[in-house]
């Protein structure tokens, strides 16, 4: 099983949102989930910013809303981006928006967890160098490196996450080669923990 | 550790455990099942809990899949993030927030996983019943789609949160790959003065070295004044770690939290129990252990905090002015766009801000210790007028608790709600909300633009100066109420 497309080289309009701390909250509302599934999101992606009031009305001021960036690939912000809710739609209204990587000087560790798990490359780069990134920018994981005109800075990824990434590989399947040691664990932990193995429990 | 854990675990965490180890590492290498990489490890997940909010998504999607929950009997569901929490409720406000509900019900009861639903009487918010039903327990690994799943470390735990599809994956294999964090100990020492709290430990903490500074850390919390709180204080402490971008934070288990467990519902029994102290009185670190990073902070000099901007970093001493750009620990443009959002001027002083409402509830300050001391502060006395205020009690158990007490009546005569227990409005999903461009004192845990609703103005604080506040109906010093 293919959990999503692979993803090893990223390259287009880099649109960049240079805040610090970007929560989910702000990159998907509560609100703007509707639905118990994947899907449906990207029209909320970003919603109090993007939008006006009830009335929805684009925010021309927004980096989104504007024509040169309307098409961005790969996002740029600030630190810490991701924080807050753990929830998973953030990086599924991203992905769906057509988002493939995002460029941060860190990230909140659940959020980029997700983003491993979902075909959204998580690039953590300096302040510095974040600062030097253009309009066009590429992402190539497989040589981690960016790229954005005479540019060209290293990044560094878990390989763990660079294979689930560029493989786009299902971590469940990868995991359930280890069935005979998940159950060898089980059996002996088993006996030594037994409080917490609650079968025989209300 | 028991010697028959250790012979179990592979040569390098053998080795590990003969040097001086730290707690985290030892919770962590008796998880191990196998090593996935230099850095990376299949760990034994040995409890799950789910909400209807990203549980829901997690079982459909682990359905539609056809894949099994592994060990059913080891995960556990609960209704409270966007359940109606006004009184004679029966379901949500949330509009279209039904489904949520419906699949988390249907789901539930085809994988065979324990369901604490609206109506039932151990009801409330995950990481409130979790803890009171013994579900979580020293020296368990236990993860939730959930950011403050952290909280449950109160109890020795480590326990975390991940996204939906990383449930999937605890669910289907008992398991979560995981790339091994680095290690942080916050030394808290002295002891913490009259109406400071650990809200406002945590509020000062970040405070000083910024809502990214924990970074992927896992936290032990320790010093005298973390000894000193019950494990209710200790999970308001927990809670807050991922506001600091730790991975999770943790307490280790000592008497307080052994007389905490004793017989609760899931906690161990006979033998068990007996064995099961054993094992955990072994889970502290070992002196001489090393930590990735130390901080120190003295609670003898934090006071009262409050959040003046749109991060939990932009706090202050609840006395203080508003910081300058230059203080605030934000680029020129945060900082504008804070002050803006909330309304606020640099150099204001936050004391005797009017508000529009109070807010005590949510996973960080809505046990029943947390609704005694707000109590103590209202009792007798009438919020100010045009202010809304509530408390909603973070369980069913916790709300019975407090009506025992008359703590409901306390509540109720000074002019706040009393609501059933949930997530309520701690963040905003649609429905049920505060009136636009209300200023909000809160006991919750995050002060983010629009988290409990477009243009609201949030500030956090510990539940005694929410009750401060809303009787002064404006932003004030719990050491002056009583």
């Amino acid at each position: 099983m293919t959990a999503f497309p692979p993803v090893a080289f990223v390259s287009g309009i880099a649109a960049p949102l240079l805040r610090a701390n970007i929560d989910t909250d702000a990159i998907i509302p509560s609100r703007e989930i509707r639905g118990v599934g994947k899907t449906g999101l990207a029209a909320g992606l970003f919603a109090s910013w993007r939008y006006h009031g009830v009335t929805r009305e684009p925010n021309p001021d927004f980096i989104l809303s504007q024509p040169d960036y309307a098409n961005a690939i790969i996002l740029v912000a600030g630190e810490n981006f991701g924080c807050g809710s753990s929830r998973e739609h953030a990086v599924w209204a991203l992905h769906e928006f057509g988002f493939r990587a995002v460029i941060a000087p860190s990230f909140a560790p659940i959020f980029q967890g997700n983003c491993i798990r979902n075909g959204i490359i998580p690039v953590v780069l300096a302040a510095a160098q974040i600062c030097l990134l253009g309009r066009e920018v590429s992402v190539d994981l497989m040589t981690q490196r960016v790229a954005s005109g005479a540019h060209s800075f290293a990044f560094a990824i878990n390989p763990e996450a660079k294979a689930m990434l560029s493989e786009g590989l299902d971590a469940i399947d990868l995991t359930l080669k280890h069935a005979a040691a998940i159950a060898a664990f089980h059996a002996q932990d088993g006996q030594n923990r037994p409080w917490i193995y609650l079968e025989a429990r209300p | 550790m028991s010697a028959r854990t250790g012979a179990r675990l592979r040569p390098q965490w053998r080795r590990a455990l003969a040097e001086p180890a730290t707690l985290f590492a030892k919770l962590w290498g008796s998880h191990v099942v196998a090593r996935l990489g230099p850095d990376e490890d299949l760990i034994a997940i040995d409890r799950v809990f789910l909400h209807e909010r990203t549980g829901s998504v997690a079982l459909k999607s682990l359905a539609a899949a056809g894949r099994p929950v592994l060990d059913p009997h080891r995960v556990f569901a609960v209704t409270d993030h966007i359940v109606d929490t006004l009184p004679g409720r029966t379901g949500t406000r949330v509009p279209g927030g039904g489904v949520f509900l419906t699949a988390t019900r249907d789901e539930t009861q085809a994988a065979g996983i324990k369901l604490f639903d609206v109506d039932d009487p151990d009801q409330g918010i995950v990481h409130v019943i979790s803890p009171e039903l013994g579900i979580v327990l020293p020296g368990a690994t236990l993860v939730c789609p959930d950011s403050h799943s952290c909280s449950q470390g109160a109890l020795g735990a480590l326990a975390w949160g991940i996204g939906s599809t990383e449930a999937e994956h605890a669910m289907a294999t008992g398991t979560l790959r995981m790339a091994r964090p680095k290690t942080m100990r916050v030394t808290f020492s002295g002891n913490l003065g009259p109406m400071v709290t650990p809200k406002d430990m945590m509020l000062a903490l970040i405070a000083r070295h910024g809502a990214g500074g924990g970074k992927g850390h896992a936290i032990e919390f320790t010093g005298d004044a973390v000894r000193a709180l019950d494990v209710e204080g200790r999970l308001t402490l927990c809670n807050m770690a991922t506001e600091f971008a730790a991975m999770t934070g943790f307490v280790a288990p000592d008497a307080v939290t052994f007389t905490y467990l004793k017989g609760r519902r899931y906690a161990p029994v006979g033998d068990d129990w007996e064995r099961a102290m054993a094992a955990w009185q072994a889970l502290s670190t070992d002196g001489g252990a090393v930590f990735d990073t130390e901080i120190t902070m003295d609670a003898a000099l934090i006071t009262p905090m409050i959040s003046w901007g749109i991060t939990p970093q932009s706090a202050v001493p609840i006395s203080d002015a508003i910081p300058s750009a230059g203080e605030s620990n934000l680029t020129e443009a945060d900082y504008r766009r804070a002050l803006d959002y909330m309304g606020l001027e640099s150099g204001q002083m936050l004391l005797g801000t009017p508000i529009n409402a109070a807010f005590i509830g949510s996973c960080t300050n809505s046990r029943l210790s947390d609704l005694r001391r707000a109590a103590n502060i209202v009792r007798g006395r009438q919020i100010a007028a045009g202010v809304v205020a509530m408390v909603v009690p973070g369980s069913s158990a916790v709300r019975r608790a407090a009506e025992a007490e008359g703590l409901d009546r306390v509540f109720l005569d000074a002019g706040f709600e009393w609501r059933m227990s949930g997530c309520s409005l701690c963040f905003y999903a649609g429905g049920d909300g505060f009136a636009p461009g209300s200023r909000v004192v809160s006991s919750t845990n995050r002060n983010f633009e629009g988290r409990q609703g477009p243009g609201i103005r949030t500030h956090i604080a510990s539940p005694e100066t929410v009750a401060a506040s809303a009787l002064a109906g404006a932003i004030a010093d719990p050491r002056g109420s009583v």
